[in-house]
């Protein structure tokens, strides 16, 4: 249907759509994010939930205690390597349609403390990230941003075809394997259907 | 408080068998400490929270350090004969010290509004013999912080009722806070490295490619 005649029957009191734009609205304007904070940026996420920044007004403020209910997962804060395979775990127990919010320097890539021995450089090693937000921490209006951002992504997946997401392919992975304690190191280190190391090639010195 | 001297001279009076000595620090604060020797740390460490005059009854740190072997230049004054004649000399001496791994105890005492009383223990040496005796018996403050020194330096507290991993997991089995402690090669590129990170970024990433 052409956008003139939708534009055209909406004036006269009738409203047309498809399956996937009600699926998509549907989606993503009740996100229920799992009730979980790692560090400082779990402050910024309380107070984006509360009275002044108030994200109950994009659909987001039934944050869920249980993985079970929750469907948009907010890594508020340091990844160290102890947390990591807890928050992977509960990752894989959160039902699809589900997504990932890498909120703050340290859940991007570490952060201040990327060279540290204990500290994940990134959650984005183990889990499908959608949304990056930095900032150290990210003021409440960047994680509100953030998830605008989120719904615009969601409001433009087709629910077939190529494009579709993961939770309506067959051949995705519904579970993300869970990385054991080693020795002295997570093991493996990285995901490797995930995440590669970038291939950097620095300059001959001038 | 009263000052650490006369602590120490009441100490020796009270408990004679015990090896202890007083370490001077020659930094800024000037806080001295005392040092006991492992097997003789509880009773004083009992002494100290039941003297009257002290009451060191909270214990709010615990913290290890580690000290590898050094070679430590001290001035020594010396009489020799020069040019025929006998005089004061002062000489440079080289000491070899061992390394060993030492735990802080910072003690203050509610009661009497006064601290902190420094005390110190000290290990054998850093490979096989790090056992230290555990303090948690006499504060129970000690108990998670003691925890985290056999963590991090790998002192082995005796008589500590649950010595495990406390930050690490169980799995691990470095000591990462000690100085000779290797990370896991797991460097990755950053934009603008500077000091220890730029040589791990040349050594990650070689001008003009791997090679």
């Amino acid at each position: 249907m052409d956008e003139g005649l939708r534009s055209e029957l909406s004036k006269q009191g009738v409203f047309t759509t498809t399956l996937q734009e009600l699926s998509n609205w549907s989606r993503r304007n009740s996100m229920w994010p799992l009730n979980f904070g790692l560090a400082c940026c779990a402050i910024e996420m309380i107070a984006a939930s509360m009275a002044r920044f108030d994200i109950a007004r994009f659909g987001a403020e039934v944050f869920r205690p249980s993985p079970r209910q929750a469907d948009l997962m907010i890594v508020a804060g340091t990844v160290t390597k102890k947390m990591a395979p807890l928050v992977v775990r509960l990752y894989n127990q959160m039902p699809e349609p589900k997504y990932v919010i890498a909120m703050g320097a340290c859940a991007i890539s570490g952060g201040p403390f990327k060279q540290g021995y204990n500290v994940l450089k990134g959650i984005d090693r183990y889990l499908p990230v959608d949304i990056h937000i930095p900032g150290c921490p990210p003021r409440p209006e960047a994680l509100l941003h953030g998830l605008i951002e989120l719904q615009k992504k969601i409001a433009a997946q087709p629910l077939t075809g190529e494009e579709r997401p993961r939770h309506l392919r067959t051949d995705a992975p519904g579970e993300f394997p869970v990385p054991a304690y080693g020795p002295y190191d997570l093991q493996p280190p990285h995901n490797p259907d995930l995440w590669r190391p970038p291939v950097v090639v620095r300059g001959q010195p001038a | 408080m009263e000052p650490l001297e006369s602590i120490l001279a009441r100490l020796r009076a009270a408990l004679p068998q015990v090896e202890v000595h007083l370490e001077p620090n020659p930094a800024v604060p000037e806080q001295a400490s005392l040092v006991v020797a492992r097997d003789h740390a509880l009773a004083v460490a009992r002494w100290l929270r039941d003297d009257p005059a002290l009451q060191l009854d909270y214990c709010s740190n615990v913290t290890g350090v580690d000290w590898p072997e050094m070679l430590l230049k001290e001035k020594v004054k010396v009489r020799r004969v020069v040019d025929g004649v006998e005089r004061e000399v002062e000489e440079t001496v080289e000491r070899r010290r061992p390394g060993h791994l030492e735990a802080v105890y910072h003690l203050y005492s509610m009661t009497r509004r006064h601290g902190p009383l420094i005390l110190r223990q000290r290990t054998a040496n850093r490979a096989e013999d790090t056992h230290l005796a555990s303090l948690t018996p006499v504060w129970r403050s000690a108990e998670f912080q003691e925890r985290e020194a056999y963590d991090l330096f790998g002192i082995l507290f005796t008589g500590h009722p649950d010595l495990r991993r406390i930050l690490m997991w169980d799995e691990f089995q470095d000591f990462p806070m000690r100085k000779d402690y290797v990370e896991p090669d797991d460097y990755e590129y950053e934009p603008t490295p500077h000091d220890a990170v730029l040589t791990k970024t040349q050594r990650h990433y070689p001008a003009g490619g791997a090679p």
